[in-house]
């Protein structure tokens, strides 16, 4: 499968390439696997076939009229301008027709506006360009980044199956119950979305906004950001997993343990230094999946919107200011606080990075220990 | 100009002046209009009066918590308890612990939050620290107070009122002084 | 109606400043209408060109051309050209040419406010432009400007953006006066209000419309310049503002700017289909009710641009019933035309062709629209492809086909020749052919669940945006042949006879072609 498809991909023509990277699309709205999708989706089809009718009813007498009364036939023109019957007529009947089709309609919105009485509740962050999950009812959170590799978006290694639409963290949500979500956003406006569900809401910056979902089926449902909120909007999917109850529980125990073992990792951290290689490699890593979309791979920014690294005054000499800036962001300005993001190793790993990598050859080591310094207040 | 134009013209110009006006007008109108309908849950930036209404047992509002410092802002915001249920017209304090991690003072300012908006009506908070900005010392931490009941009128069909506060480093605006944090890369 | 015009009374006239002198002082509407049109077209085709990047990066998945934000500025600024460098312009300039011809007036009302509304606006759009080669690029925020997206986030070219803005709106504003001003004032003695030709009755309510709302945009985009650069806080939650109030002022006026740029069209089609079924139009006076009623509620449904963002259930079911209401005096306009057409006596020349593909595709557009007023169905289209098929079947197969069509239409009364009637044809199926094959499919991608403003996509979505991006260059290339007729009908040509249109009505058709460079010095008696 992958040879084939990245035999597919060697193609050098652009236009063979696009017709043979045949993937099936559907072709209509999704049904979706809640009852609310379901809802929705018949919503849809009902108005697509009054819409389908009224067009057959009226395209036909004009296409009629255009085949009958055309002057290469030697018709005579009639003179009759005006009916206030007919008139009457045509403003009535799209009225009862709108009429029937607000009703349905009028059920499902209030039926998808009901959040009460939930069993789960997720709140969702957007941020540029990542969601952040945080379950309510257990100290569970984390950040979902897109999973696909820089190199499948430039075209220099063959594109996975879900390209684009995969999460190194999905959200998991228990099958059979009422998961309520709350949306909010850290920066500009973001809009969660999952066309299976039928749930596509706002998630305003300083402002919470509800949606719910009841999903019956266990499985992948993946969607994406709907609302334009920068550069890589295009690049921040939502995956989410419905797993049994019991999976879920499991699920659920298992982060909260993985959360519990980082914080004590940290801890021990402290007392330990990391070698040059360890922190360019977590760095580089963490530097790819973090930075890397404003301060662009080669650390140059992007010249009057997200500042270089690259040669920058701050990588080269201010290593108490940089470790700052990092951790606390810069408000204002796109630059986000790191502290509550990344564990303090990988703050430690990917400032080393940024102050030794394209030629920042600063040689200096940063440590877990010295960012804990600057966090506690002590480095500045 | 033919002297004929001149009345309506200048109607017409007095018109689109004063719907320049209007856009403006439309902010204050829009937070009347969210008074009045909960439209963006938001609540009053004012203290509610203490005298509460009778108090209802009969019925249980639970209210959910949450606190969020926003992704700019390095403090430390939780609220005591994730959720509390109460009774309509019963007056509670509830505690937000604050802690500025950093070597600065950071002023913060925070932004309440009310889901299902149109409950925000019925939220009633008598003191909240989100009335006034609040400063906080490098390395410090503090509890924050807010005071509240729940309005007994508050509609039946909500049994869940959720209360966010996301908090907002307003240091700059506070000391006047954009430049203070240096920034990275210049 | 007829006229009374003697060919000896324009001769005197006829004398004009030669050279740029001409282009740059003059108070003609003919030549505001001439520069207001070549503008549009250049417009057009700049707009164009940003619409082929946008197409040829989403040829296939990942990034080949440009990086995502560039593709952000592509996608940004080839919206506010179409919108405010091309539909609009190219409205204004017909209503130049054609609304002092139609009621019998010598020239717009305030001819001088005439020429500076036009001169502006190469300005605005210079700076608009140029704002593309700043460090940082160029506006990046979707032509809606979302906040705090254009403000806390965006880049420094947003006080250009803003600039540019409000250049624009000024010159419609003034624009729009002249219009108003003129209808009411210089109307020929007997050209009652019921007795005005649709497009000047259409074109009167767009004025009004422009006037209410401009101003309103004017407002929105100080708010965002304020907001971004004197810290006032409308639109920032921190300083206790609401980033929702944005769109809210911005859709006030958003929604009525879709109308201005439809209205028109509704009198370019008014005008052509009667000419061509050779059989006066079906229901005059409920066109004009149709009319005010579409713009009186294009006041009341602004929020079904944001039903997404949340807002209480009786918000959104009011906005929702409103939304539905507006197809009905809309479908009430295309049932007259089709009750025009029936038992005419029709021919099919390009005008009449465009014409007749507007009634169609418009009418697709308006059953998108119709879909996606129902709330609980939008929240899947919304921001979809679905959407973006939806808006660009009303304003390219719709607007902008209507534009073609009234080219088509008056070009005999404005250069004196027939157009190439064979051309014009090949023009009009190329286009048709092209522009189906450029938005259908974005129907079915949109419903897929492909998010707009995306410059990268899943595998899913490569077939058809394959296909469209081929549909796209083709209809971009098909736009040549048009330029192509207009060259060759501006140097010559079959001559045209006054009334050009066998079956025309109308004073305009009672001047000789080319109308010369002033007409109705003495108002012609309407009989």
């Amino acid at each position: 499968m992958t040879k084939t498809r990245s035999l597919r991909w060697s193609l050098p023509t652009l236009l063979l390439a696009a017709t043979v990277n045949a993937t099936d699309m559907p072709l209509n709205m999704t049904r979706g696997v809640t009852e609310i999708s379901q809802q929705v989706y018949d919503l849809h089809m009902t108005i697509f076939w009054i819409c389908c009718v009224i067009g057959a009813v009226v395209f036909g007498i004009m296409f009629w009229s255009i085949v009958r009364h055309r002057k290469a036939r030697g018709v005579q023109p009639a003179q009759f301008h005006e009916s206030t019957k007919v008139e009457i007529l045509w403003t009535a009947i799209p009225v009862v027709i709108l009429i029937v089709m607000a009703i349905p309609a009028t059920k499902t919105l209030i039926a998808m506006e009901d959040t009460t009485e939930a069993d789960v509740t997720v709140l969702i962050t957007g941020s540029q360009w990542k969601w952040h999950y945080k379950y309510l009812e257990n100290d569970v959170e984390f950040y979902s980044l897109l999973a696909t590799p820089k190199e499948q978006i430039t075209n220099r290694f063959a594109k996975g199956e879900n390209y684009l639409l995969e999460v190194d963290r999905p959200l998991v949500i228990p099958t059979g119950k009422k998961v309520r979500f709350l949306m909010t956003s850290d920066d500009v406006i973001h809009s969660w979305w999952v066309p299976a569900f039928a749930v596509k809401k706002d998630a305003n910056p300083g402002f919470i906004n509800e949606a719910w979902t009841r999903v019956d089926e266990p499985g992948i449902y993946r969607g994406q950001c709907a609302e334009l909120c920068g550069k890589d909007h295009g690049f921040m999917p939502v995956v989410v997993i419905a797993k049994s109850p019991a999976d879920y529980e499991q699920w659920v125990n298992g982060e909260a343990e993985r959360i519990a073992k980082a914080k004590a990792e940290e801890q021990e951290l402290l007392a330990m230094n990391m070698s040059m290689e360890e922190l360019m490699s977590v760095g580089a890593r963490t530097y790819t999946a973090y930075c890397a979309a404003c301060h662009q791979p080669n650390g140059e920014g992007l010249p009057g919107i997200f500042p270089a690294l690259k040669g920058s005054a701050m990588a080269l000499n201010d290593k108490p200011g940089h470790i700052n800036v990092v951790l606390n962001g810069k408000a204002g300005t796109a630059m986000q606080a790191y502290a509550r993001q990344l564990s303090l190793k990988e703050i430690a790993a990917v400032i080393t990075y940024e102050r030794n990598a394209w030629g920042n050859n600063t040689g200096e080591l940063v440590q877990a220990a010295d960012v804990h310094a600057v966090m506690q207040g002590k480095g500045e | 100009m033919a002297l004929k134009h001149k009345p309506l013209t200048f109607k017409l110009a007095v018109t689109a002046l004063a719907m320049f006006g209007f856009g403006f007008a439309l902010v204050p109108l829009y937070d009347v209009f969210c008074d009045l309908t909960g439209l963006n849950g938001k609540t009053a930036a004012t203290a509610a009066s203490a005298d509460a209404a009778l108090i209802d047992t009969s019925r249980e509002v639970v209210i959910e918590f949450i606190a969020r410092p926003n992704k700019q802002m390095p403090w430390v915001f939780k609220p005591e308890v994730r959720r509390m249920t109460v009774h309509p017209g019963e007056i509670h304090i509830m505690n937000y612990l604050a802690e500025n991690p950093t070597g600065r003072m950071i002023v913060g300012q925070a932004v309440p939050s009310v889901s299902p908006g149109q409950a925000a009506l019925y939220f009633h908070k008598i003191e909240c620290f989100c009335f006034t900005q609040q400063q906080l010392a490098g390395g410090k931490n503090m509890l924050m107070p807010l005071q509240f009941y729940v309005d007994p009128a508050l509609p039946s069909q909500f049994s869940t009122i959720t209360l966010s506060y996301t908090l907002y480093d307003v240091t700059s605006a506070w000391t006047g002084d954009t430049a203070a944090s240096s920034q990275l890369g210049e | 109606m007829s006229a009374v015009v003697t060919d000896h009374e324009h001769e005197h006239h006829d004398h004009k400043p030669s050279g740029i002198k001409r282009w740059l002082y003059t108070t003609n509407h003919k030549d505001i209408g001439t520069m207001y049109l070549v503008f549009a077209l250049i417009m057009f085709f700049i707009g164009g060109a940003m619409a082929m990047v946008i197409r040829a990066e989403l040829f296939q998945p990942g990034m080949q051309f440009v990086e995502p934000n560039f593709f952000n500025q592509m996608t940004t600024v080839h919206g506010l050209i179409m919108v405010f460098g091309a539909v609009m312009p190219a409205f204004t300039g017909l209503a130049n040419w054609m609304i002092p011809m139609m009621i019998g007036a010598p020239d717009m009302a305030l001819p001088r406010m005439n020429n500076w509304s036009f001169w502006i606006l190469p300005f605005a759009f210079l700076i608009l432009l140029m704002s593309l080669f700043m460090p940082g690029g160029g506006p990046n925020f979707g032509w809606t400007f979302y906040a705090p997206l254009s403000t806390t986030y965006s880049g420094d070219s947003t006080a250009l953006f803003v600039f540019s803005v409000h250049i624009m709106g000024i010159s419609s504003i003034m624009g729009a006066i002249n219009v108003i001003v003129t209808i009411f004032n210089l109307r020929a003695p007997g050209m009652t209000w019921m007795k005005m030709p649709l497009f000047v009755w259409t074109w009167l309510i767009t004025a009004f419309l422009l006037i209410m709302v401009m101003p309103v945009l004017a407002g929105v985009v100080t708010m965002v310049l304020t907001d971004k650069y004197f810290g006032t806080s409308f639109f920032d939650a921190a300083g206790g503002g609401d980033p929702v109030l944005f769109q809210h002022i911005f859709w006030f006026f958003g929604h009525p700017e879709v109308y201005i740029m439809i209205l028109p069209a509704f009198g370019i089609v008014s005008s052509i289909v009667p000419t061509f079924a050779r059989k006066p139009l079906f229901g005059y006076a409920s066109m004009v009710y149709a009319t005010s009623s579409i713009a009186l509620l294009s006041f009341l449904v602004w929020a079904h641009h944001m039903f997404t963002t949340g807002m209480p259930v009786a918000g959104a079911l009011f906005f929702m019933y409103c939304t539905m209401l507006i197809a009905v005096p809309t479908g009430v306009k295309v049932f007259n035309w089709v009750a025009t057409m029936w038992r005419g006596a029709m021919t099919f020349e390009v005008p009449m062709m465009f014409a007749l593909a507007f009634i169609v595709l418009f009418t697709i557009g308006g059953f998108s629209g119709l879909m996606l007023a129902i709330t609980p169905a939008d929240f899947q289209y919304h921001d979809t492809y679905f959407v973006v098929a939806h808006f660009h079947y009303v304003l390219v197969t719709g607007a902008v086909f209507s534009i073609i069509a009234a080219a088509y239409y008056w070009l005999p009364k404005w250069t004196g020749h027939m157009y190439d009637e064979k051309l014009g044809q090949w023009h009009f199926w190329c286009s048709l052919i092209s522009v189906n094959m450029l938005f259908f499919p974005m129907h079915f991608v949109g419903l897929a669940g492909m998010p707009r403003r995306i410059p990268d996509y899943a595998l899913q979505f490569a077939d058809f945006n394959a296909f469209i991006s081929i549909g796209g260059f083709l209809f971009g290339a098909s736009q040549l042949i048009f330029v192509a007729v207009l060259v060759k009908c501006a140097r010559g040509g079959e001559k045209a006879t006054a009334q050009v249109w066998e079956g025309a009505e109308g004073l305009e058709w009672e001047v000789p072609s080319p109308a010369p460079y002033h007409t109705f010095e003495t108002p012609p008696v309407i009989k």
